[in-house]
């Protein structure tokens, strides 16, 4: 057991998939001698070289494209995007190519590629910084897409992740990089299934589902509402795509009420499709309407009001409030 | 097939693991391709047939204005990062050492001219006349651009690396039909400034195809500062990036992006070509980047600081100094009285800076559409009653 920040975690969940496996291969921008820009892949090109941990020409459809290349060839390439908002450059090979290619050989070639995106906002970035794009990936078809949200999930799921054999979009929750936690490197890559939920904390009078950053700000809100004697279960749903909507589900018939939160802009997102597929699910378990709680559909604000565009405490809490029917914001009684 | 036409270079791509660190090592500034100079780092002049003549109008008022603006970006960089170790901005990104580059072609723009930068142009606005308080807004993080763009056609700055160069080509192609409609419109092109690294991005590739294929007057300005944050040059391009042009069928010009003379040449002929009509050139600027690649970054983790010395010793600055005083054209009263220039400039950015309001929320819903939207109005209005709510339950408790 070793106390770990969640950056490092993956830095030795990638050790540790280049240890057990010569076939794979890092690329990315600044990655090799930086080690890159939040210094999760420090050290490794130093340890497994300049062949191993590429780094590559400014190109992010050429590093995806160039991944596709690779794996064609029997290699499991790792590719990192710098930031959330530098992927669109790769977004055709994401989508049109390492998506298809499973499906369109009928199997004869696989894409067991990973791509590590930094993702989400609260570190006051300058634009195109602090995006949450998980839903176009999870929208697509042949792509799995997770998301850790602490760094003992980080080490297993990035190892998961590579050893997987479908390609695999991994969100990393850069303002929980520097989060600390004891990490037991041996757990069995098994320990849980990748697709797989997770409750960060049990609870009885509503379900509360969130990933990535905001786990902990969902474990903050549950912490304040049994202050005022509500129970709240977080579900840390670690994949996005596909979502275990079991645990939820179930979640949802104990307690009858549900709220998402994430990031990324509301409409057509993750959190349309946990409210609708519970909805279908278990109607007739619901005491409420489910909530969202997510960032506006506006571009992502410059740095100084991202407070505001970011779901916090206030606003889960507000949305918890309406679905246990107590005075909100919104119900004209005050708070 | 003669082997002297394929390039040859010392980056052994064969060594995987030696390959990076002999990049890393080959960055010492020697060019190993013609460039245009007109005042070398001891600050002589230099003859240059093509290129001379474009130079011959400058005089001495000329070369100290020219002097004057890079002294002042410079000391508005410094203020600027101060700014940023003083917690006031959020990021800053320091163009010193580029200087030359950014003024001698900034200088050779004409009003009607119109610019994209990318985000480290600061020596091209100013001499584009932009408000050098607003490019700071950005970095403060209380706008996601910061100024008017068509107030002084100078775009916002694009931090999606290579994505403003093909805009630059569909606004060249605008001013070409704009002239096809009204021959008495006063010829203008485009300039796009890029980065070496930004250079390997396929956006910049369908510029050139577009451009070549339209005969667009668009300049392409790379400014080759022979780092992408940790990456050397010579993972981009083995090959002078000026060379590519010639594979797009335009002309490339490498010049010394620290010689101000040069750049203001090579880019004055480059915009006349291309106002003129008969297309488009690439520049690539020579130079370096002398500070980190901004102010989060640590350049001691991949680069030597022999290498920062010797380009140091190339300092643009410094060598336009050297030949005014040596020429008679500027004494110490003149230094002095542009550092007192400079002074003001930071004064001013520094008070400007601090007095920036943070902007209301509500202004993030203010202009995502053209035209009325209703999931906008839906979201502002749910968000003001959110916001009552908190003042009503304040009200309540007081
Ligand atoms: C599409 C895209 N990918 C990655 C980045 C992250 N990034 C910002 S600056 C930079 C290096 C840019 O190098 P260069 O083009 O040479 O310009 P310079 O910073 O040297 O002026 C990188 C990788 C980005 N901004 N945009
Ligand atoms: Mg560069």
């Amino acid at each position: 057991m070793s106390t770990l920040t969640l950056s490092k975690a993956i830095n030795s969940g990638l050790r540790r998939a280049m240890d057990d496996d010569p076939k794979v291969v890092l690329l990315g921008e600044d990655i090799g001698k930086l080690g890159g820009v939040f210094r999760v892949t420090d050290g490794l090109q130093k340890d497994f070289g300049a062949h191993r941990v590429i780094d590559t020409p400014l190109a992010e459809a050429g590093i995806i494209g160039t991944a596709v290349g690779l794996a064609y060839r029997g290699y499991r390439p790792v590719c990192e995007i710098q930031f959330d908002g530098f992927i669109y450059p790769g977004f055709d090979q994401i989508v049109s190519q390492v998506a298809k290619l499973h499906y369109r050989t009928r199997g004869a070639v696989k894409m067991p590629i990973t791509i590590r995106v930094p993702f989400g906002g609260g570190i006051g970035a300058v634009e195109h910084h602090s995006e949450s794009p998980e839903a176009y990936f999870a929208h697509t078809a042949g792509l799995r897409v997770i998301s850790c949200s602490n760094p003992q999930d980080a080490h297993l799921m990035i190892r998961q992740a590579i050893a997987c054999d479908d390609p695999v979009l991994f969100f990393e929750p850069k303002r929980r990089y520097w989060t600390k936690a004891d990490v037991d490197e041996s757990l069995a890559l098994d320990s849980f299934p990748m697709g797989s939920a997770r409750i960060a904390a049990a609870g009885t009078d509503a379900t509360l589902v969130a990933y990535g950053p905001l786990v902990q700000t969902a474990l903050d809100a549950a912490t304040a509402a049994a202050d005022e004697g509500i129970s709240l279960e977080v579900i840390d749903l670690r994949s996005l795509s596909p979502i275990d909507f079991d645990t939820v589900e179930a979640s949802v018939r104990r307690t009858g009420r549900l709220v998402v939160t994430h990031e990324a802009q509301q409409s057509f997102g993750i959190g349309a499709e946990i409210a609708a597929s519970i909805t279908e699910r278990c109607f007739y378990h619901l005491e409420a309407a489910p909530e969202r709680v997510t960032g506006f559909d506006v571009p992502y604000p410059p740095a100084k009001l991202e407070e505001h565009y970011l779901p916090d405490l206030d606003r889960i809490l507000d949305a918890v409030d309406r679905v246990m029917g107590r005075p909100n914001s919104l119900s004209g009684q005050g708070l | 097939m003669a082997a002297a036409h394929l390039p040859t270079t010392e980056f052994d791509q064969t060594d995987l693991d030696g390959s990076l660190e002999a990049a890393a090592e080959m960055a010492q500034g020697e060019p190993e391709a013609p460039m245009v100079q007109l005042l070398d780092a001891e600050g002589r002049r230099r003859e240059d047939p093509t290129f001379g003549p474009y130079a011959t109008d400058l005089d001495g008022e000329a070369l100290k204005a020219f002097y004057r603006d890079m002294a002042s970006v410079r000391r508005f960089d410094q203020e600027a990062t101060a700014l940023q170790r003083q917690g006031e901005l959020a990021l800053w990104v320091q163009l010193t050492g580029q200087e030359a580059a950014q003024i001698g072609s900034g200088r050779a723009t004409a009003p009607q001219d119109y610019i994209f930068p990318t985000y480290r142009e600061h020596g091209v606005a100013l001499t584009r006349g932009v408000d050098m308080s607003e490019l700071l807004k950005l970095f403060r993080g209380v706008a996601n651009g910061g100024w008017d763009p068509t107030a002084t056609n100078f775009h916002l700055y694009t931090l999606v690396l290579a994505a403003q160069v093909p805009h630059a080509v569909g606004y060249a192609m605008g001013i070409q039909r704009d002239q096809k409609m009204d021959a008495a419109l006063a010829p203008a092109a485009t300039v796009a400034y890029f980065g070496d690294g930004a250079s390997s991005e396929g956006d910049v590739h369908e510029s050139m195809v577009f451009a070549a294929s339209y005969k667009a007057p668009v300049v392409f300005f790379c400014q080759n500062n022979h780092w992408a944050i940790s990456v050397p040059f010579e993972v981009q391009s083995r090959i002078p990036l000026s060379n590519r042009a010639q594979g797009y069928g335009f002309p490339g010009i490498r010049v010394d992006g620290n010689d101000v003379i040069a750049v203001h040449a090579v880019t004055k002929w480059a915009l006349e070509r291309a106002r003129a009509g008969e297309g488009p050139v690439l520049i690539e600027a020579f130079t370096y980047r002398l500070g980190a690649h901004t102010t989060a970054d640590d350049p001691t983790k991949y680069r030597h600081s022999a290498e920062e010395d010797a380009w140091r010793a190339k300092d643009p600055l410094l060598r336009l100094e050297k030949y005014l005083r040596s020429e008679g054209l500027a004494d110490d009263a003149f230094f002095a009285e542009v550092a007192e220039e400079g002074k003001q400039l930071a004064a001013y950015v520094r008070k400007a800076t601090l007095e920036m309001a943070n902007p209301d929320i509500r202004s993030a819903f203010a202009n995502v559409y053209a035209q009325a939207h209703p999931l906008v109005e839906e979201e502002t209005a749910w968000f003001e009653k959110y916001e009552a709510g908190f003042t009503d339950a304040e009200g309540e408790n007081a």
